[in-house]
């Protein structure tokens, strides 16, 4: 559904990503773990359009995308949740998730929206608040459902255990899973690697702008390495 | 008190076309946070477009729509040209293009029509109406019904429409508004379009009554602000009410104190709304938690 080959991206004179080499398949829940700094964020940065791409291609459903801009990735079916707090601060909670289906405008809008709502129900209570009022891991969930509002085939996850209370982080990840119930194939990006791992079909391993190591998710976990690198065990 | 009522009649008409200006820059504000000092000359051009189109034979409305329409299509240009390409740079250095962009506009005017004042009739007559011993000019309804339709138009376009929605998205952060699919480029476009289409607008309605010529538009763009400022950058119901209220505050000094200070009021006015309520009266307060 997704390959990507030889990605190289800098900012500036700067590169950090070396040529990344990946694939999703349709129906799979991929990861990238990796440590701070190791160019996640880049990675997804360039998949969804918002960081330029200075060398390698990124075919998506068999187009390439790597001179298409971000907008319209989004209406091919890749929509991105990205790092940090990154909605509409001065809009409501519902405004933001309305603004995520921007592109539709029938009647199934306020059916997922019903749905986001039943997947994160600390929102339809906060539907009428100024989502910069919102907690940092509100936030998070609120960039999750407004992704998934988009309709994406192929949905991007950075980070989204990020600074959140190890009982949200537990529902994050259960959210992630349920996705592939709804046929949502997923590119989760995460520096929580157990966590990551255990919901992932695959995974990939990357260290400053390099996938240094892949395979099934079963197997990296068990890995000695990646116990020791990154698993704290 | 007819006195009274005078003062208050043509402050409101003036204050309707502050407003007018005022309603032009909320849009780009909205979906920028630029402040377009252009804006002044989008009205000027208005009324000039509209002039030279029907001296040259065109019945009045028509020579007015072609103004609104070459009008909009200058302020697309004025993107295409000079902000888009400026794209990342500081909201200072875009509104310093503004500045610019303004001057040049005059200077081509000059060029492109003439140095004289210009008027054409007005749309009902110029027979005023008698209101409790005051008089107000067919026209100044017109110009007051205009600033009342656009600030209803604007109203539910920033809260009824998804594209109205799009436009806030996209000043509150770009980023985020390319990643839910909203094509950013095109918000400015439009934006830009609409607000001079505003702007010509009112220069097509105030034009009867004050006359027009290639450098109206600076004094217009400075009222507006001023109003602006004092009403809430960014909310239409600011830029309706501040206005209103800049216009019969200049209308109470030139009729009170002495017509010489008249065009002080509006700058005491920003000074004031700067130190006391940066905000202005109706302005967004920033949710933002950092
Ligand atoms: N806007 C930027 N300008 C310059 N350098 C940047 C920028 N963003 C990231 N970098 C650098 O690029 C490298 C990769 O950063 P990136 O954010 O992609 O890493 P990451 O794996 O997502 O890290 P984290 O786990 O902390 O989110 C880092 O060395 C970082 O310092
Ligand atoms: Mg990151």
């Amino acid at each position: 559904m997704l390959t990507v080959e030889g990605l190289r991206s800098r900012y500036g004179r700067i590169e950090v990503l070396h040529g990344i080499d990946l694939d999703v398949a349709s129906g799979e829940i991929v990861t990238v773990v990796g440590a701070n700094g190791a160019g996640k964020t880049t990675l997804l940065k360039c998949l969804s359009g918002i960081q330029p791409v200075s060398a390698g291609s990124i075919v998506f459903r068999g187009e390439t995308l790597t001179t298409v801009p971000a907008h319209a990735r989004v209406r091919r079916g890749l929509a991105q949740s990205p790092e940090g707090r990154q909605i509409f601060t001065n809009l409501t909670v519902e405004e933001n998730l309305r603004l995520g289906a921007y592109l539709f405008a029938d009647d199934k809008v306020e059916r997922d929206m019903q749905d986001a709502f039943a997947m994160f129900p600390i929102l339809k209570e906060k539907r009428n608040l100024a989502a910069g009022g919102l907690s940092g891991g509100q936030q998070q969930m609120l960039a999750i459902a407004r992704a998934l509002m988009a309709r994406p085939s192929c949905l991007l996850l950075d980070e989204p255990s990020m600074g959140l209370a190890p009982i949200l982080v537990a529902q994050i990840f259960d959210v992630v899973k349920s996705l592939k119930a709804l046929d949502v194939t997923v590119l989760l990006v995460e520096q929580n690697a157990f966590g990551a791992l255990s919901v992932a079909d695959r995974g990939y391993v990357m260290e400053t702008g390099r996938i240094t190591m892949s395979g099934p998710a079963a197997d990296l976990i068990a890995d000695e390495r990646i116990r020791a690198a990154y698993l704290g065990i | 008190m007819p006195e009274l009522l005078q003062f208050l009649l043509s402050g409101i008409t003036v204050g309707a076309v502050y407003a007018l200006v005022a309603l032009g820059f909320t849009i780009i504000y909205n979906a920028s946070d630029v402040v377009n000092f252009a804006q002044g000359e989008f009205v000027m051009l208005g009324g000039m477009i509209t002039f030279f189109a029907h001296a040259a034979g065109l019945p009045l409305p028509l020579a007015a729509l072609i103004a609104i329409i070459v009008t909009a299509a200058i302020g697309v240009a004025l993107n295409k040209l000079a902000i888009e390409p400026a794209r990342g740079a500081p909201v200072v250095s875009l509104i310093i293009i503004t500045i610019g962009a303004s001057i040049f506009i005059r200077g081509a005017t000059q060029l492109v029509f003439d140095k004289q004042l210009h008027r054409f009739p007005a749309f009902s007559g110029d027979q005023p109406i008698l209101i409790g011993g005051a008089t107000i000019l067919p026209q100044s309804l017109w110009v007051i019904a205009g600033a009342l339709a656009v600030f209803i138009c604007l109203w539910l376009f920033f809260t009824r429409t998804l594209i109205g929605r799009a436009v806030l998205a996209t000043a509150n952060n770009r980023v985020a508004a390319q990643l839910v699919g909203i094509n950013t480029n095109y918000v400015m476009t439009l934006s830009f379009a609409m607000s001079a289409a505003i702007g010509a607008l009112a220069g097509v309605l105030v034009t009867p009554i004050t006359l027009t010529g290639y450098d109206v538009g600076l004094a217009l763009a400075l009222k507006g602000f001023a109003a602006a400022m004092l009403g809430g950058m960014g909310n239409p119901k600011g830029a309706l009410v501040g206005g209103l209220l800049l216009g019969v505050l200049e209308a109470m000094t030139a009729g009170y104190v002495s017509s010489q200070y008249k065009d002080a009021a509006a700058f005491v006015v920003i000074l004031a709304v700067l130190f006391a309520m940066p905000q202005g009266l109706f302005g967004r307060k920033s949710t933002d938690r950092v």
